[in-house]
């Protein structure tokens, strides 16, 4: 993009709702919250990631996922072994009986680090793995199964089962894993203590910043043609194939880049929260994921970030005050999402909100500009084919 | 794996853990069943199945203590009248939720998916609110205990063994439904060419719910089962319900006989390793292997053949 045009994209609506999304995160929830309470917020934005993932893969492409939490939990399990690598110096464990590797390994007998443990010594190689890792994994599972033309229910199970293996042998490989307690007591990232009220704030706009390059990025996937293959194939897998384009590699494709984006939100977490544990891959975490996702609008990048944000905050919020009555409303949301607002939140803003907004903007617009100028071909350019008839991004 | 151990120990173990495993198959291939025609039928996945199984459970739970109070000298037959009574019970949710529910969202499987998942978000947490958390189990009727030694090293418990007894017996009694009654023969010709058969004059919303309510109503009926084998509580359906889905999906959609075949496979394999492995390692490889093989065979091992 040009500098001129760049700056048309942000005062067009498009960019009016990036900037409010900005706006949002970067200036007024750290101004009206607590450091605690930031902190949480930033916990649920690395769910964002994930459900950015997934309105790529589910949305668009229409391959439901239910074991994203296994890509989020790759890429939060290579990050917090860096951590505890790190914590684990040879003088912090000196009362060890084997000094220098991580304190759950020495409670389960093992007397040296296991091998794939070696490589996260190294921070540029765990910044590669965290994204890396789930992509690889993303890449096997994607290319056995689409090469294969498995897709829909049977996609969907395999993922939850394998959403499952990995739990159980996370849960079981205590000794290599730190098992169901997971990866604890995670103190410094290169000798910068991340458990400070101040470190935790800097971590906070470190992911808001990682997060509007999720967006970005996926926003360029999704108004290039390659999105609108997605979607085609999504709706028409057949006639896609005929015309001659790979269906398989761009499932492929969509499916690593939901894994990145997992990956990444992971990674985050781990940092932010200061430790992982197999709670968060489960079955029951996965499937949370893709609620996140649906009740922001399945189609809408934005809506994604917004979804996840109040799902988590008010799961937060009844698990404090009412915890046993939580199931019922994540109940009724799955059932009411899918019943009755299959567009989500998107969705509901653009059948209510966007038309006050057309009204607001045609006004402004009758008395600042005479129709047919410039400004109604950049209009004309903000309405993709695609972004008539699909809704997507418009929150 | 098989190191330091002589034939005829390998022999008694695997028979042993034959046995062990077979009342898994048991509880396998009821839940499958009921998940099998409903999946094969409407191209459903219903991941609340797991919590009709449950109320199946709690209903013979209810029963035994009705029969308790109430009827004690009736007690050693109550199991009879609560595997029918949670059929029923189960059956008419199952009816009710395919009315409200899953009817307006055929043409969309994945988000049935999503949907029946929150359903049971939902009854999980009723179960918590009205049973509690703990796990409940109920008292076998005194012909029920015991065991019969078959060799020295293996016994058949008689628990394991009725629940075993009830599983071929379901799964004979929706063989003959699916094939030799004029309810069947719609089944199979809705899952066939639905439009075709609809233009012959079959009702394929009516069967639609009727299946769906059958496969609830196995669903009960497994609960029931599942109580002489092991304790209930809110979220022990949820345990068994991705083997299931598993169990279903490698035995190929709408196969029946594919269904208790891969019931058996899985449950055997997992069985067996548990005694060389630890239980969780088991599982794992267990489950790999069922995700391998159907990566190399989607369409599970006996699939109905149809042009795609």
């Amino acid at each position: 993009m040009k500098h001129s045009s760049l700056m048309k994209w942000f005062v067009s609506r498009e960019g009016l709702y990036y900037l409010a999304l900005a706006f949002l995160l970067v200036v007024l929830l750290p101004l009206t919250l607590d450091s605690f309470r930031l902190n949480m917020v930033g916990k649920y934005l690395t769910y964002a990631f994930v459900a950015i993932g997934l309105v790529m893969c589910w949305g668009k492409a229409g391959i439901l996922s239910l074991g994203q939490g296994v890509f989020f939990g790759l890429g939060g399990y290579c990050m917090a072994m860096f951590l505890k690598l790190e914590a684990s110096t040879p003088e912090a464990t000196a009362i060890q009986s084997t000094p220098g590797i991580p304190d759950f390994m020495d409670w389960n007998q093992l007397t040296e680090l296991p091998w794939f443990w070696e490589p996260f010594h190294s921070f540029s190689f765990t910044l590669l793995a965290v994204v890396g890792v789930p992509v690889l994994l993303a890449f096997v599972i994607g290319v056995a199964m689409f090469t294969r033309r498995v897709g829909g229910v049977y996609f969907a199970i395999i993922t939850q089962a394998i959403a499952a293996v990995l739990t159980i042998l996370i849960i079981g490989q205590q000794g290599y894993t730190g098992g169901v307690n997971g990866i604890t007591d995670l103190q410094t990232l290169m000798g910068w203590d991340i458990r400070t009220d101040e470190a935790r704030n800097i971590l906070y706009f470190i992911c808001v910043g990682m997060l509007f390059l999720c967006l970005f990025a996926a926003r360029l996937v999704q108004n290039r043609k390659l999105g609108r293959i997605l979607v085609a194939m999504n709706a028409q897998e057949m006639r896609v194939r005929f015309s001659g384009y790979d269906v398989a590699a761009f499932k492929i494709f969509v499916f690593c880049l939901a894994a990145a984006f997992a990956g990444i939100g992971g990674a985050l977490f781990t940092l932010l929260v200061g430790f992982m544990s197999p709670s968060f891959i489960g079955i029951v975490a996965s499937i949370e994921m893709v609620i996140f996702c649906a009740l922001g609008g399945r189609l809408s990048i934005l809506g994604a970030v917004y979804g996840a944000l109040l799902v988590n905050a008010a799961k937060s919020g009844f698990s404090e005050s009412f915890p046993e009555l939580w199931p019922f409303a994540m109940g009724a949301l799955f059932i009411g999402v899918v019943l009755a607002f299959p567009d989500g939140l998107a969705g509901l803003y653009k059948s209510y909100v966007m038309p006050l907004e057309d009204k607001v903007f045609k006004r402004n617009k009758s008395k600042a500009v005479p129709v047919g100028t410039s400004q109604t071909a950049e209009k004309a350019d903000d309405y993709s084919p695609m972004a008539n008839t699909y809704s997507p991004e418009k929150s | 794996m098989f190191d330091g151990y002589t034939s005829s120990e390998l022999m008694s173990i695997f028979a042993m853990q034959g046995f062990a495993g077979l009342s898994l198959f048991s509880v396998f291939v009821l839940m499958a069943l009921g998940l099998a025609i409903i999946f094969g039928q409407m191209g459903v996945i219903n991941m609340a199945h797991g919590e009709f199984m449950i109320l199946g459970a709690y209903t013979t739970y209810l029963t035994s203590g009705f029969f308790q109070s109430y009827l004690p000298g009736l007690f050693s037959g109550y199991f009879f009248i609560a595997m029918v009574l949670a059929f029923f019970i189960c059956a008419a949710l199952g009816a009710l939720v395919e009315w409200l529910m899953i009817r307006h969202l055929y043409h969309r499987p994945l988000d049935t998916l999503l949907a029946t998942w929150g359903l049971s978000l939902i009854m999980q947490q009723a179960y918590r609110s009205i049973f509690g958390a703990r796990e409940v189990g109920v008292d076998l009727p005194e012909w029920m205990m015991g065991a019969i030694p078959v060799t020295e090293m293996v016994d058949l418990p008689i628990n394991g063994l009725f629940v075993m007894v009830i599983a071929l017996s379901v799964a004979v009694g929706v063989y003959l439904l699916m094939y030799r009654s004029g309810y069947g023969k719609k089944v199979r010709a809705v899952v066939q060419n639905r439009p075709m058969a609809e233009a012959v004059g079959i009702n394929s919303a009516g069967i639609d719910r009727a299946t769906f309510a059958l496969g609830c109503g196995i669903a009960g009926i497994a609960g029931a089962a599942f109580t002489m084998i092991g304790s209930t509580g809110p979220s022990s359906g949820q345990a068994y319900i991705v083997d299931t889905f598993l169990v279903v999906v490698f035995g190929g959609a709408q196969s029946l006989i594919g269904t208790i075949v891969s019931a058996f496979g899985i449950s055997q394999a997992q069985s067996t390793m548990e005694f060389f492995l630890s239980g969780s390692m088991a599982k794992v490889l267990t489950l790999l292997v069922v995700i391998g093989i159907l990566m190399i065979r989607p369409e599970g091992l006996m699939a109905l053949k149809v042009r795609r």
